[in-house]
């Protein structure tokens, strides 16, 4: 009797089996093309074993933090991979950052590792020199041995990629098993660790991948930052399907991007609402239509309802997602593209295998149509925050059952009779812009920090585009003199460019409530 | 003031709020130094529509035509 080959059927049960599985059914299949530059499932494998090897060789243990601070480049998703493959915790820090938060972010992660590229040796190299805890640095492309801080030795990332030989077998992991650290904005202005397990990683992403009707043939376009978690699971979903990601660095150039989804057949689009108002002012000039692309999806702020004609016209085969989520549970909610049309200010239900549910204050059920602070139930909610307790205990609540944790959002929505969600407000002052979180406490403790400035209060400015622009309100100490350009320079040095405050208005003082606290609300 | 020392100073003050030439060569890429975004290019292209007259398209924003004050200068060059 012919023995025939029988595939064994492995469940995913880590993040990186995923990826695996899809170099093993199809190695040849281009899993990522990065700015026009094609990799295989087999490249992908093997490069990343390549470099897991190389951690290791460098004492990289089960669970150590590794802190990636890169752009959307092919060395950062191999060293994405690499670190799951190592059995380490994967940390994306987006590009944007400056010095004193990464080293903020090393220090609070205890870091074993950092892997970055050459051209942020400006922002990279002061916070290597301050954190004591680093024991090995990896960077990517050319840098001189000048330039290098001198206290950590450095690793080409490149020619260790090109002698290493593959890891044999990859790290002993289990599902529970924390797989990244994703950093983000909190009220009280210093970044949170959302830890995510493994299992809450997998499931979250195909969740996605059901309610996004997803398949291998998918050509994904990432134009969003791989440290901003809407841009990584673009990878994670793509490498489970064992489908094809197209990374470009960012959405800068559209002219570019158009042309990339015209050549590459892009057949999935994901964005914030600031890029699709940048394409429909374009579009109101010059039409533009991208027949290929079946999909688009939205999250980071709300899709205003305005915009949903034109985006019709610009992705005239696209069913068009709206979405809404935190990063303690990756996702909450989507709505059926179906429902688009009717019922365009809602961000829909949970997303499949999760419950979400709406709770006075007191912790008692709402009527249909009531405001109520929004909790979700599921296996994709995170395991806390990094060594933040209390923190985390605000977060994260006991659910129905004895010992069930479900998260606690702090956001306030109102549900239908259809159980569709409606977002009324955040509990916090958290302000979004151009897609991203900031909080307004980082900022003013920013601008107190700046010599000459006595009070500060930052807002948000509801903006079309934006979403919320950052205005800063300040006052100056006797004497002191400072124009807006030096008080940009300072923010532009410590915070990210979007945190940056696109106005700056300097007063005498600022207005206090009866009981001496700076008023916001006037200054709205 | 040449072409090339305008966009520098241009850039320096609008997104690095300094006036230290030596924060930038005039061959450094914007996009990869982190210099620029996707607001701070459509501030760029208005700037340079304003300031030298021209008229920039949609399909000419591209990093051949912007990445770098010397492909900005050969831009405005080549539409003058």
């Amino acid at each position: 009797m012919q023995s025939s080959h029988v595939e064994i059927i492995r469940p995913q049960r880590l993040l990186r089996d995923g990826m695996i599985a899809s170099a093993q059914r199809h190695p040849d299949k281009n899993a990522v093309v990065v700015e026009g530059k094609a990799y295989s499932y087999a490249e992908l494998l093997h490069s990343s074993l390549c470099m897991a090897n190389v951690f290791k060789q460098n004492n990289v243990l089960k669970g150590d933090r590794i802190a990636i601070y890169m752009n959307n480049t092919w060395p950062c998703i191999v060293s994405i991979y690499a670190t799951l493959l190592a059995g380490g915790v994967f940390m994306a820090i987006n590009p944007q950052t400056k010095s004193d938060k990464l080293q903020f972010m090393l220090e609070d992660s205890e870091a074993k590792m950092l892997i970055t590229e050459s051209q942020l040796l400006k922002n990279f190299s002061p916070a290597v020199k301050n954190y004591k805890g680093l024991t090995t640095l990896i960077i990517s492309g050319e840098t001189t041995s000048e330039s290098a801080p001198d206290n950590v030795d450095y690793i080409n990332f490149e020619d260790a990629l090109e002698i290493a030989e593959p890891l044999g077998s990859p790290e002993k992991v289990i599902p529970n098993d924390l797989a990244a650290l994703i950093y983000t904005s909190g009220s009280t202005g210093f970044p949170k660790g959302v830890m995510q397990s493994h299992q809450s990683m997998v499931f979250a992403a195909w969740s996605l991948i059901e309610y996004q009707r997803l398949s291998e043939k998918d050509r994904i376009l990432l134009v969003l930052p791989i440290a901003f978690d809407y841009g990584l699971y673009q990878l994670l979903m793509t490498m489970k399907l064992g489908a094809t990601l197209i990374v470009e660095r960012s959405f800068v150039f559209p002219a570019q991007i158009y042309k990339r989804i015209e050549e590459e057949k892009i057949t999935v689009f994901p964005a914030v609402p600031m890029i699709y108002a940048l394409m429909i002012s374009s579009h109101k000039k010059k039409k533009l239509c991208f027949p290929t692309i079946t999909r688009i999806t939205n999250t980071a702020a709300a899709l205003s309802a305005e915009l949903i004609p034109y985006l019709h016209e610009v992705f005239p085969n696209a069913l068009i997602y709206k979405m809404y989520g935190l990063t303690e549970c990756k996702r909450v909610s989507y709505l059926e593209p179906e429902l688009i049309d009717d019922k365009p200010q809602s961000v829909g239900q949970a997303i499949p295998g999760t419950e979400v549910y709406l709770l006075s204050p007191e912790g008692e059920p709402v009527a249909t149509g009531e405001t109520g602070i929004l909790h979700v139930r599921g296996p994709h909610i995170m395991m806390g925050y990094w060594k933040r307790p209390e923190q985390t205990s605000e977060m994260i609540r006991p659910g129905k059952y004895p010992g069930e944790k479900v998260l606690c959002t702090g956001d306030l929505f109102k549900m239908d009779e259809d159980g569709l969600l409606y977002f009324v407000g955040r509990s916090d002052d958290i302000i979004k812009t151009r897609g991203e979180k900031v909080s307004p406490t980082e900022v003013e403790n920013t601008l107190i920090g700046i010599p000459g400035i006595k009070e500060s209060a930052v807002v948000g400015i509801n903006d079309d585009v934006y979403g919320q622009q950052i205005k800063a309100f300040i006052s100056l100490d006797d004497g002191a003199t400072l124009s807006d350009r030096q008080v940009k320079k300072y923010c532009s040095d410590k915070l990210e460019n979007f945190m940056v405050p696109s106005e700056i208005v300097i007063l005498d003082e600022l207005p206090k409530t009866d009981n001496g606290k700076i008023n916001k609300k006037i200054l709205v | 003031m040449s072409t090339e020392d305008k966009i520098r100073g241009y850039i320096l003050e609008n997104y690095l709020f300094t006036d230290d030439q030596s924060e930038l060569d005039s061959s450094d890429s914007l996009l990869e130094k982190g210099i620029i975004d996707s607001t701070g290019i459509m501030e760029l292209v208005f700037y340079l529509e304003e300031d030298f007259k021209i008229k920039v398209e949609d399909d000419e924003i591209i990093p051949e035509n912007m990445d770098s004050v010397n492909s900005i200068v050969n831009f405005i060059d080549s539409k003058q």
